[in-house]
């Protein structure tokens, strides 16, 4: 409604930006919501799962799109930038994968806690940093989240953990916050994640066994995209049913390309930890379409066949655009208009991170410690110095 | 077993007698006072001591929790940790399965959720399974995260030697967990260095390595009345003078002190007066200390149970070689470490696998040609 009027004050107005066809979108009439099929869950040992139908409201599906959409142009903005050399180091891009980040966050609440891997930037924006944090933390700019200290791999937001380097060391890191929460008293939850190649961990087994000992509210989540690194799955796992590898687990298998899917089944495995039955497992089925990092072309070890079957068919963006225009939700034209207004925040979010300045090399030796007073960091050899200060 | 002389600060203000007793009563009072031993100061030994630092963190943070195996029922692989779990229960004081890597990895994320863990390993060689959360996830997060995601944990634990328990049980962590910015590291060596460095490494908001030392938890000094406060805190990165002396400075860290102490007494028959640093702190250094000491006595022996290559020693060596104590050195500096094998079994090979006090006597009277 208040789009539409400010659509129509605008033509009024006289100060007409936008082409005519905008004031029609506004007046047309969508539905406010509408009821969708979704897969069902693979269980193991649940008796029941997740709902077989879900509702979404038009402003819903709108903000669902806007925000894969954003992860999805952040992500391929991130490719540029790497290709001309402004990012460097690693960078590990989840395009593909929209709908898990932006489907687990539509299950939780912002007081909820969570933590992943290093294939993190969408998981860095929907747990609340803006695009231009996260990209100039990508160029090692003083703009970043991280001041440029951490780089890809290292950003944290609150109640968001990262961004962890080390495979499967992460997972240990979210029972324990999940302990956090449960020694805190606050039905506040932990959502954990990790990839197909990091389910072999071993000390994601250990975590296992304790959250389940102990009864943490830990959402484990294994985002199968189906390779680890240049491994596909049957190659590293005598066991690809990732959801029941949490053996005394309750686990589910989730449709990971349908935001929707992964919505509801995080609400429903949100709802058990929160009812202090312990933790719970979900395998979200996924796709990436770059390589695993940008080093990786990502065709030596499956085929553009592939992928491309996988970009036509399941692109998750692609299924709900296809939902919200199929049940009058939205219009093409409105989701056109939020691309537009989407590729314009990258490149706004780009620039700056390609202008802003590097952190000042006096920073260096900042941040070693928390809360101490400032004391001196040696540099490369004795008489370099740089002051610490927490 | 080494017991500390009492401080002489501790004797009590003596308050005048009441006139109304008999001369002879008066002498024969002055004669039990002047007997009587300081009456604040108490004997304990460096497990209670342990105990009671975390003990009084337990009551003044609800934060603060411990987590380790065998650290509530069984009260502590070494009964550090004896009756905590019957006073604080299973929400405080949490017994873990045997899971190195996955017990530190959730102690270290609680930490980063706000709690206050106390992670113990039943020796520091544990450690190893766990090492890459104690260094990648716990001491780098801070800088990594731009000075966004504290994490105020506590690894504790026995390190080092003990007595026949060979190779894999062995091996002392101070050089590598020294090696690594984002720790602290402390080394204590009596009860007084326990309780005030278990206190201070909680208090603290970084992640803290405590390296203790088995054969000492048994050994009871003296703790001052100043130490018996709740509010006793050692400062992290402070290093403490145990004996003065003029001839030659000894620095030492963990139950080597006592050694250095002895080798100090037997000396000091010949004539010869050592200053005995206790470290306190292995990171960050406190090298101050040792120059000043170093521009004292001309001399410098470093005693440590690790390994000689990449050890405390040779950081030392290389710092004062770098600093202004370099110039008043009239000797090289010597160092005395564990000998360069892993830990053998046989006690005569496991007696000449760590400094002896004659292996520190040695190395004192070469460094001062005598």
């Amino acid at each position: 409604m208040r789009k539409m009027l400010a659509a129509v004050s605008r033509v009024l107005s006289g100060v007409a930006q936008k082409p005519a066809s905008r004031v029609l979108v506004a007046s047309r009439n969508f539905a406010n919501d509408a009821t969708f099929e979704i897969k069902k869950c693979d269980l193991h040992r649940l008796e029941e799962g997740p709902p077989v139908t879900t509702v979404l409201t038009r402003e819903d599906g709108l903000k669902y799109y806007r925000m894969m959409q954003t992860v999805r142009r952040m992500e391929l903005k991130a490719d540029q930038l790497y290709k001309q050399k402004i990012i460097r180091g690693f960078c590990h891009l989840c395009d593909g994968q929209e709908a898990c980040c932006v489907g687990l966050e539509a299950g939780i609440n912002p007081t909820d806690h969570l933590i992943t891997a290093y294939r993190a930037h969408g998981f860095t924006f929907t747990r609340g940093l803006s695009v231009r944090a996260i990209l100039a933390e990508l160029t090692g700019r003083r703009g970043g989240c991280a001041k440029g200290k951490g780089g890809s791999m290292h950003m944290y937001a609150k109640n968001f953990y990262g961004g962890n380097g080390i495979v499967g060391a992460q997972v240990p890191l979210g029972a324990g916050i999940a302990l956090a929460c449960k020694y805190n008293g606050k039905d506040e939850i932990c959502l954990t994640l990790y990839g197909d190649g990091a389910a072999n961990q071993g000390q994601i087994f250990e975590a296992y066994n304790m959250a389940a000992l102990w009864k943490l509210p830990c959402i484990f989540i294994c985002e199968n995209n189906r390779y680890g690194m240049g491994t596909s799955v049957e190659r590293a796992a005598a066991s690809t049913d990732y959801y029941k590898r949490g053996d005394f687990i309750p686990g589910l298998r989730v449709d990971g390309m349908d935001i929707l899917c992964v919505r509801e089944a995080t609400r429903f495995a949100a709802a058990y930890c929160r009812s202090g039955k312990g933790p719970i497992l979900m395998e979200l089925q996924t796709y990436r379409y770059h390589g695993h990092s940008m080093s990786d072309p990502g065709v030596s070890y499956r085929t553009r066949e592939e992928i491309q079957e996988v970009r036509s068919k399941s692109d998750p963006i692609m299924l709900l655009k296809d939902r919200m225009v199929n049940s009058n939700l939205a219009s093409v034209e409105e989701l056109k208009e939020i691309d537009v207004d989407v590729r314009k925040e990258i490149e706004d979010a780009a620039q700056f991170a390609t202008a802003d300045p590097e952190p000042p090399l006096e920073e260096l030796g900042y941040h070693i410690y928390c809360s101490d007073p400032p004391f001196e960091v040696r540099g490369a050899n004795q008489w370099i110095k740089f002051k610490s200060i927490s | 077993m080494t017991l500390r002389d009492p401080c002489p600060v501790c004797v009590p203000f003596e308050r005048p007698l009441s006139l109304s007793l008999s001369p002879r009563q008066v002498s024969g009072l002055l004669r039990r006072r002047f007997h009587r031993t300081a009456p604040a100061a108490l004997q304990v030994t460096v497990r209670e001591a342990i105990n009671q630092g975390m003990d009084e963190e337990l009551e003044r943070d609800e934060k603060v929790f411990l987590l380790g195996e065998e650290v509530a029922q069984y009260d502590g692989a070494y009964k550090v940790s004896r009756g905590l779990w019957k006073k604080y229960g299973d929400k405080r004081i949490i017994d873990t399965p045997i899971s190195e890597m996955g017990f530190a990895g959730i102690a270290v994320g609680a930490a980063m959720a706000g709690l206050r863990p106390i992670c113990e390993f039943m020796t520091f060689n544990f450690s190893m399974q766990a090492i890459d959360q104690v260094i990648n996830s716990a001491a780098k997060t801070y800088y990594m995260s731009g000075g966004l995601q504290p994490v105020p944990i506590v690894f504790r634990g026995p390190n080092g030697a003990s007595a026949g328990v060979a190779a894999q049980h062995s091996q002392c962590f101070a050089a590598w967990y020294g090696h690594c910015p984002g720790l602290k590291v402390v080394s204590p060596w009596s009860s007084e260095d326990a309780k005030g460095l278990i206190k201070s490494a909680i208090r603290d908001n970084n992640p803290v390595v405590v390296l203790e030392n088995e054969l000492m938890y048994g050994v009871p000094f003296e703790l001052p009345p100043e130490a018996q406060s709740k509010d006793f805190l050692i400062p992290i990165g402070k290093a403490k003078i145990e004996r003065q002396g003029t001839h030659v400075t000894i620095v030492s860290h963990s139950r080597p002190v006592s050694h250095c102490l002895e080798a100090a007494t037997v000396l000091s028959k010949e004539g010869i007066e050592c200053e005995v640093i206790n470290m306190r702190t292995i990171r960050p250094m406190d090298i101050e200390t040792i120059e000043a000491s170093v521009m004292k006595t001309n001399h410098l022996v470093t005693v440590e149970g690790g390994w000689p290559q990449f050890g405390v020693g040779a950081e030392i060596c290389a710092r004062i070689m770098e600093g202004s104590a370099f110039n008043f050195l009239d000797a090289p500096v010597v160092r005395v470490t564990g000998a360069d094998v892993p830990m053998p079994y046989a006690k005569v090979l496991e007696d000449n696998s760590i400094p002896q006090v004659k292996d520190i006597i040695f190395a004192i009277k070469k460094t001062l040609n005598i």
